[in-house]
């Protein structure tokens, strides 16, 4: 079954269509990578399943239309971190972690026990209660993606969005998250989508990949299918070569065009 | 596992609210027992203690003393609390709406609006009698915060758009009011006095007016705490946390704009205690609005009580506006504030 259906979605911002008529769809507990130069739309799409574009056509999650959940429900659901989230400085890890329960309590309600041992469950499952008193202005860029990751995950969404969940990390950094994402994926049954720039990377963790070209679905599959040299060549005006890695999985390698030159050796 | 959250915060807060409630208790005696009606300070509590239900005390008050003590100083003193409570919560409350440290109660056109209609009270309402400038500033008050509300939801929804419409509007209005007072400059003293702040007339009839308003607005506002602390990630992640920025934010600003045009009918223009008591607290307690509105209001309500006891005695027989104890004490402590954090961070 898929937990994510999108059908003829259109967006448009400031009067530009940014998305045309896309579809997609992810399996439940699958993962789909949204790739695609800058600008393709994968954030729009990102965004208009979390809900917060106004659009065109459908998303439905699971068996609900998107447009027919409110609010909180649809908080229930989905759980979104930005590529560049807004961290108050002074707020402790604690805290943020516990917004995540926010769709689950009422209007006037506050967090209560039960509340409280979801967010503990979170930070222990991401490895962060032990600096849960430090302040989110404190935090290296690895602690800080684990910590919006457990915050999405106080959410206990059926469906985690995320953009560009490696922004800023290093590389070992980013295999850690995207191992900790994956193991979310198996673990806990979450669908997961995400816009993602490594084209290895997201060829290594996602199931499926779709490829985004000037607002439309250039191509999708998996990584085999989408990851071409000649896809990738026109999509994004890039000169790379595509060989097997020792998983079987398609290996990205940016080339240089040899006349002009690379540095000499030593 | 560690369900209780962060290390010890419950414990910070508890200490917290400790210190404000000694602060308030400590404030309000101060404010009672000086003056230039030198009151003996155990009768004085006697009496007061007199009053609780069910306690009966002895005191040797006099009956002029009880007079000034009933009449005079309690209702000023209870005044002061109000509005510093008010003025407080009402700024912390802005600033949790505008994600921005340095906003204050009289934003958006809330003071602009009250100095406008106390000054047309003051010009062309004064076969009135006195009563119109109250109401004149607090109608004044509310209208300018709808005006910039109104012009700021034309220019898009966002606290920054909001702000800056505020800045507008609360200009406009100054401007409009300067020009009311060129033209009526025999009124201009009694228009400055009213623009300084003052507690000099209070009575429990102005303490029992104002109360359903500020009863009602720093409910809505205690409330709201949380969904400011949701509000204070941005608005597309409150959004995806299930919350309607939009909503909350107009719940807010009218909560605050009304326990600001409250504070300010029965006070005049006093600055300062709005940003300065909400960033004291946020030193003391954390940044939580859960925590930082009701702290703010306690700590506002000691806070203008103390400045009000140096209005009325640093040049008795003679006494200060109070807005000007408040800029003079408030200024240096707000550099202190700003030199002593890392950085202002908006």
């Amino acid at each position: 079954m898929n937990a994510v259906t999108v059908h003829n979605l259109s967006v448009d911002l400031d009067r530009v269509p940014v998305l045309r008529e896309v579809s997609c769809a992810v399996q439940a507990a699958g993962w789909l990578a949204l790739i695609g130069p800058n600008g393709a739309g994968k954030t729009t799409l990102l965004r208009a399943v979390a809900g917060l574009l106004p659009h065109r056509g459908t998303i439905q999650v699971g068996h609900a239309d998107l447009g027919t959940l409110r609010g909180r429900g649809r908080a229930r659901l989905i759980a979104y971190v930005p590529q560049v989230p807004v961290l108050p400085p002074d707020m402790t890890v604690g805290e943020y972690v516990l917004l995540g329960r926010t769709p689950h309590l009422g209007y006037l309600g506050s967090a209560g026990r039960r509340d409280r041992e979801k967010a503990a469950e979170a930070s222990d499952r991401l490895d962060v209660t032990r600096f849960e008193s430090r302040r989110l202005g404190r935090l290296s860029g690895g602690e800080r993606q684990r910590v919006l990751l457990a915050r999405a995950l106080a959410q206990e969404p059926r469906v985690l969005l995320l953009d560009e969940p490696t922004n800023d990390l290093d590389i070992g950094h980013q295999q850690q998250v995207l191992e900790l994402v994956d193991d979310l994926r198996r673990s806990q049954g979450v669908t997961v989508l995400s816009t993602l720039h490594d084209l290895t990377q997201a060829g290594q963790y996602a199931g499926e990949l779709a490829l985004l070209h000037a607002g439309r679905i250039e191509a999708a599959g998996p990584a085999a299918a989408v990851l071409t040299e000649e896809l990738i060549a026109r999509v994004y005006a890039a000169r790379v070569t595509v060989t097997t890695g020792p998983d079987g999985r398609p290996v990205v390698t940016p080339v240089r065009e040899p006349s002009t030159g690379y540095p000499d050796a030593p | 596992m560690n369900v209780g959250g962060p290390r010890h915060p419950g414990r910070r807060i508890a200490r917290a609210y400790g210190v404000a409630a000694a602060f308030l208790v400590a404030a309000t005696l101060v404010g009672t027992l000086v003056g230039a009606a030198d009151l003996n300070p155990l009768a004085t509590v006697a009496a007061l203690c007199d009053r609780i239900p069910f306690v009966h005390l002895r005191s040797s008050l006099s009956a002029l003393d009880r007079a000034v003590l009933f009449q005079i100083r309690l209702p000023r003193v209870v005044l002061g609390l109000m509005v510093g409570g008010l003025l407080a919560v009402a700024g912390a409350g802005y600033q949790g709406v505008f994600r921005n440290p340095l906003v204050d109660s009289g934003m958006l056109g809330a003071s602009a609006g009250a100095g406008l209609g106390a000054t047309l009270a003051i010009a062309y309402l004064s076969h009135e009698g006195p009563a119109a400038v109250p109401v004149a500033a607090f109608v004044g008050s509310l209208a300018g915060v709808a005006i910039a509300y109104l012009a700021g939801a034309v220019g898009g929804s966002g606290p920054a758009t909001l702000l800056l419409a505020g800045v507008a509007v609360g200009l406009f209005l100054a401007g409009v009011q300067t020009f009311i007072m060129q033209r009526s400059t025999q009124d201009l003293q009694q228009v400055y006095y009213w623009l300084l702040g003052s507690l000099s007339g209070a009575t429990w009839q102005q303490a029992a007016e104002i109360l359903p308003y500020a009863a009602v607005s720093v409910t809505i506002l205690i409330a709201h705490g949380r969904h400011l602390d949701v509000l204070s990630v941005g608005d597309d992640e409150a959004r995806s946390l299930g919350l309607n920025p939009k909503r909350v934010r107009l719940i807010v600003i009218a909560a605050c704009a009304l326990a600001a045009a409250s504070a300010v009918a029965v006070s005049g223009l006093i600055g300062f205690v709005g940003i300065v008591v909400p960033h004291m607290v946020r030193r003391l307690a954390g940044t939580s609005y859960r925590t930082v509105l009701p702290l703010s209001l306690l700590a506002g309500a000691g806070f203008l009580v103390l400045a009000d006891t140096l209005a009325r005695t640093v040049v008795a027989p003679a006494e200060l506006p109070i807005g000007v104890v408040t800029a003079l004490a408030g200024s240096p402590v707000f550099v202190w504030i700003l030199r002593s954090t890392s950085a202002v961070r908006t």
